[in-house]
């Protein structure tokens, strides 16, 4: 090769992403250190934002009780989302495994197809499941005799947490579904030829391969349930906020956009934090898996 | 392998049935000829599906997110196929952290790129502008269309293209002839995809929308805080038998599989 070809092919990788990076700095780098500008800027009822560098954002957050507690319900309900999908999801995603190939992918169709589907569109189908204290799902609790008296789901953080983990569970069936497309069938054999009884070999053979499935789709939940945005709007109303929510709030009711900024900078940040954290740990304690 | 029990099978249909309830009983109340939200027990009528004729509103989103979805997914892909083509065929410094940077849409929570969108957008003067949308748009579908060019040009055969090198084909024509029509069903899908999520996008672009560059599910969501009632549902029946059209069709061009085997790995 000449040197000229050499040199064009050096060039070529560039050439052909530059677009897209331009694109990327231009309208998304920038948009963003705006955003973290923003929140350093000072706000009033009247004058609006004033671009000047302080702390009172931040300061307001750190002090006042509100955002604690904002905070903490909505790391909550993402807590309690990703456990009730890795519970549910993690064995549906075992059973869906072990049946005949078109009773799989049928069901897998089933399952994950709801991923795509638009998220207002479920959430309203479970507002209208709930539908106050007389709603199907509890009507129908109440004939198995599993409760006595309605609970309450709409405006409450239980129907928060169920709606949610029915929008994330595609998530983590996927999840778990790829790690057991890993898992080699004849260990579990071998496991039976030895004397291995269900429950031992759901145990101690199974359980600790698909983990690093489960943690990672749990990393997935965790991250789209704390920033999640229409179903806590719609289930829980305008008096139960989570981080999303208060952020819409302050920019487009109260229009304090500094006090929104901030208040979304943390979210991302203490995201980015959890994220990377966690998927290093997992890393570290399966780097078999991954190998 | 061993065969599933009774229990675990109890276990899936319920499961099964708790994951298609509630887009199930969208489907079904929006057939119900009652003036109040029920269950269609006494017959079955289409008197909310008519009315939506009267909402204007409602339709006019409806071709704002069509438009939208159908653009931005066409740009995006316009950026999308030269990056793919070059991070699938050469080893250049900075080729992760490009990479990286292509994907990062999907771990940025979608209300913090509202946020920097909006206020981005209203400080170029372009708050609640259609362009505005498209751009916001084509930043949020970008990994899906990327993703799916990806694999496409990674999988692809390149004896062909020397073929055509070698009988004098070069630069354009060999894009156009031989190299996008090898990759072109992952070019489609990634565009189906793609349109899904910005057809389907609510937390970034209730920031961003305007009355008048209001899309459907912003016009669904301001509609919902409002009011429920059967009006919403037989909308939301009509966007279930859009998206489940275009499920339908990436299924055959690619397989519905591949398509969710690839955004489950997105978050990772």
């Amino acid at each position: 090769m000449s040197a000229a070809a050499e040199e064009r092919n050096a060039r070529a990788p560039w050439a052909l992403t530059a677009p897209a990076l331009m694109l990327f700095v231009g309208v998304l780098l920038i948009p963003l250190t705006m955003t973290v500008m923003l929140s350093f800027h000072d706000w009033g009822q009247y004058k609006g934002i004033e671009p000047v560098f302080i702390l009172k954002n931040w300061k307001e957050i750190a002090t006042d009780p509100y955002y604690a507690e904002m905070f903490w319900r909505t790391f909550r309900i993402a807590i309690l989302t990703t456990l009730l999908t890795a519970v549910l999801g993690a064995p549906e995603a075992y059973i869906l495994n072990r049946m005949s190939g078109r009773w799989k992918s049928f069901f897998l169709l089933v399952i994950l197809g709801p991923l795509l589907i638009s998220v207002v569109a479920r959430t309203l189908g479970w507002a209208l499941l709930f539908g106050g204290n007389n709603g199907l799902v509890n009507k129908l609790l109440m004939s198995l005799g599993a409760i006595r008296s309605p609970i309450p789901f709409m405006f409450t953080e239980t129907g928060m947490v169920v709606a949610l983990a029915h929008v994330m569970m595609p998530f983590m069936v996927l999840s778990v579904w790829a790690a057991l497309q890993r898992l080699d069938p004849q260990i579990e054999n071998a496991a039976m030829s030895l004397g291995a009884g269900p429950i031992t070999i759901i145990r101690r053979i199974i359980m600790p391969q698909i983990m690093p499935g489960v943690l990672s789709g749990a990393i997935i939940v965790f991250s789209l349930s704390a920033s999640a945005f229409a179903t806590p709007a719609i289930i829980g109303g305008r008096r139960l906020k989570v981080a999303a929510t208060l952020a819409y709030d302050e920019f487009l009711n109260t229009l304090n956009w500094p006090l929104g900024a901030a208040v979304a900078t943390l979210l991302l940040v203490a995201l980015v934090l959890i994220v990377v954290g966690s998927n290093a740990l997992i890393e570290r304690r399966y780097a078999e898996v991954f190998r | 392998m061993r065969r599933n029990g009774p229990l675990a099978l109890i276990f899936h249909t319920v499961f099964v049935i708790v994951m298609v309830a509630p887009i199930v009983v969208v489907c079904l109340v929006a057939f119900t000829p009652e003036g109040f939200l029920s269950l269609p027990t006494n017959g079955v009528s289409l008197r909310w599906f008519r009315a939506i004729g009267n909402y204007p509103e409602f339709i006019h989103a409806f071709w704002v997110s069509l438009g939208l979805g159908a653009l931005s997914s066409f740009v995006a892909l316009l950026f999308a196929v030269p990056a793919a083509l070059a991070i699938a065929r050469y080893r250049f410094r900075g080729r992760d952290a490009l990479a990286a940077l292509f994907l990062s849409p999907l771990m940025i929570p979608h209300v913090v790129l509202g946020i920097a969108f909006l206020r981005f957008f209203t400080s170029a003067g372009l708050g609640g502008s259609f362009a505005a949308l498209i751009i916001a748009h084509v930043i949020i579908v970008f990994p899906f269309a990327l993703r799916l060019t990806l694999a496409a040009a990674t999988g692809m055969d390149r004896t062909v293209e020397m073929a055509a090198v070698s009988l004098g084909a070069g630069g354009w024509t060999l894009f156009r002839r031989v190299t996008l029509p090898l990759i072109l069903p992952g070019v489609i899908s990634g565009w189906a995809l793609a349109f899904i999520q910005s057809f389907d996008d609510l937390t970034m672009t209730v920031f961003l929308a305007a009355p008048g560059t209001e899309t459907l599910p912003v016009r669904m969501f301001l509609y919902i805080q409002d009011n429920i009632d059967p009006l919403v549902t037989s909308v939301s029946a009509c966007v279930i038998a859009v998206t489940m059209t275009a499920l339908i069709l990436l299924d055959r061009f690619y397989g519905l599989d591949r398509v969710l085997a690839g955004k489950g790995d997105a978050g990772r």
